[in-house]
């Protein structure tokens, strides 16, 4: 009986801190809601938000990029988060987006390795196992090793949706971080992986896509089409709150280009 | 006096067992999450289209939930570890037991204990950064990440368990039983082999699940060795166990998908507790005896 007593009093514990979370909106929150790419870079933004205004708060709720447009589209959060443009339906339905930044997604290989430039549909025919040597695209022969990250990764995501292999790559590893990606790719002569540009070190050799060399200047341009948009969504004839507009142009002020940077993504200004 | 004495008496006796409640607390606390968040997804998958389907798309546009494949490699992975563990384990503590002079028994009893106490993230780091580069090497294959490089993590990891419970079991075999065979003429090693791992029989059984239940739980090894990609288990595929599917992939998990990786962990627990149930089925016939 004791032991009953004992569970439920802590499974009771459990639920209200759970519901004490969800604390009532009022005017000093700002909400965020969408994709789960955009996590880390959110998260960095609404730390140093809040460090300058405590009296503010902010929150940000993973969702995924579609129910972050359909949250501010329905008035359920102040600031929606996309890591895709926002579609031309989207946008007659009275919704703007600002880009916040530019998340490039590396394409590495082994040093050792002597190929140094791919085609978009090279890097998706080698992830979706149609191409399975290395010879079949200039180098030597090799059975390709693609190595990725976890379902539900935000740069498998973006990788895949770019190179339009959603659901359809053949991995040899899954692995849980950029940096074993990197260690991994480093390790294996016949390695090819991805990974944020801004976390790719000297180990590994970055490849060129079509010709284009990944930087912070190609990305931006959009000659280096291994990138996505983060985007800021906003309704376009409603004001925002003002704790909601000071979020805001902090986050597409000069003040916040470093954070973006640090969260690994080129800001968009 | 008396009743003072008997108040502190009392108190002491009730913090203890508070303290004992805090454990058991735990322990039906998470059974009963794991199996009330378990379940949902199970019926919602389907009892065999979960355990027995063979595909896992978890994020796809149209995810399917089948964790045979994990099942098997949990299975077989655990299997190939004891396969090799076991037997390095038993001869060891043999020779530890009964054979070893003292200042050998003492190093290498050492040197197990130190094994016992390394990091499983150490043990999975090793093998990333040698291992598995070795076994590319070695077998000539595109990449090293694979089910027998979780094997062999594994059986190292096995082997302080296995050594330590069998060197115990042996060490309590009487001494009348060896001197017995030896009277009769049996050599040394006969004695052994014939006489003392025999009889201390249940007590090598128990090492062994403990092994068993050892190798089946570990997650943070095997992911660092074993490619994580969803494969039928295969010796030099990438594999992914019970253990590592739940960890690769929670971390940004939501809606159905959480709720079968918690399925996962489900399975994985039933396997535990038959584990734990037959290692205390034969430490209850070890004291018996």
């Amino acid at each position: 009986m004791r032991k009953r007593v004992l569970t439920f009093a802590l499974a009771a514990v459990l639920a209200v801190t759970t519901f004490a979370g969800c604390s009532q909106k009022t005017s000093d929150t700002v909400s965020a809601d969408g994709s789960t790419s955009m996590e880390e870079v959110i998260g960095i933004l609404g730390e140093a938000f809040m460090r300058d205004n405590s009296d503010i708060t902010f929150t940000y709720n993973p969702t995924g990029s579609g129910s972050g447009i359909s949250a501010v589209k329905e008035g359920r959060c102040d600031i929606g988060l996309s890591s895709r443009s926002l579609k031309e339906e989207e946008k007659a339905d009275g919704l703007t987006e600002t880009v916040l930044a530019y998340d490039g997604i590396a394409i590495i290989v082994n040093p050792d390795n002597s190929v140094s430039d791919l085609s978009v549909e090279q890097i998706a025919s080698i992830f979706t196992g149609k191409i399975k040597n290395w010879k079949d695209v200039g180098g030597k022969d090799a059975q390709i090793v693609t190595i990725g990250r976890e379902a539900g990764s935000g740069t498998r995501d973006g990788f895949e949706t770019v190179t339009k292999t959603e659901d359809k790559c053949e991995y040899r590893q899954e692995l849980t971080s950029t940096g074993d990606v990197i260690t991994t790719v480093s390790g294996n002569s016949a390695a090819i992986g991805y990974a944020s540009l801004a976390a790719v070190k000297d180990s590994v050799k970055l490849l060129s896509v079509g010709g284009v060399i990944p930087s912070e200047k190609t990305i931006k341009d959009g000659t280096y089409t291994v990138q996505r948009p983060f985007v800021l969504v906003t309704k376009t004839d409603e004001k925002l709150s003002d704790s909601a507009q000071k979020f805001f142009d902090f986050a597409t002020s000069d003040d916040a280009v470093k954070l973006i940077s640090d969260a690994g993504v080129v800001a968009a200004n | 006096m008396k009743t003072k004495n008997r108040l502190f008496e009392n108190t002491v006796h009730g913090v203890f067992l508070i303290l004992g409640l805090i454990t058991v607390g735990c322990v039906l606390l998470i059974t009963i999450y794991l199996i009330v968040s378990g379940i949902p997804a199970i019926c919602k998958i389907g009892f065999f289209e979960f355990l027995f389907g063979t595909e896992w798309a978890s994020t796809a546009a149209e995810p399917s939930y089948g964790i045979l494949p994990f099942i098997l490699t949990s299975v077989y992975g655990t299997a190939g570890a004891v396969l090799i563990g076991v037997p390095i384990g038993i001869l060891t503590a043999v020779y530890l037991a009964k054979i070893a002079p003292p200042k050998i028994k003492s190093v290498v009893t050492g040197a197990v204990g130190l094994l016992a106490g390394i990091p499983s993230v150490v043990y999975g780091l090793v093998g990333m950064l040698v291992l598995v580069p070795g076994i590319r090497t070695l077998f000539n294959v595109p990449d090293g990440a694979s089910l027998l490089a979780a094997i062999i993590v594994l059986a190292v990891m096995i082997l302080p368990s296995v050594i330590n419970v069998s060197v115990t079991a042996l060490e309590a075999v009487p001494k009348e039983y060896e001197y017995a065979s030896l009277a009769l003429g049996a050599t040394p090693s006969e004695t052994y082999f014939k006489v003392s791992v025999p009889a201390a029989k249940s007590g090598i059984v128990a090492a062994i699940v403990l092994g068993v239940g050892r190798a089946i739980g570990e997650s943070m090894a095997v992911m660092m060795v074993s490619g994580n990609a969803v494969n039928m288990p295969s010796l030099f595929e990438s594999v992914r166990f019970l253990t590592t599917a739940v960890a690769s992939e929670m971390s940004y998990s939501s809606g159905l998908q959480q709720q079968a990786l918690f399925s996962v962990a489900l399975v994985l627990f039933l396997f535990i507790m038959l584990i734990n149930a037959t290692l205390n089925f034969f430490l209850k016939r070890n004291r018996g005896e």
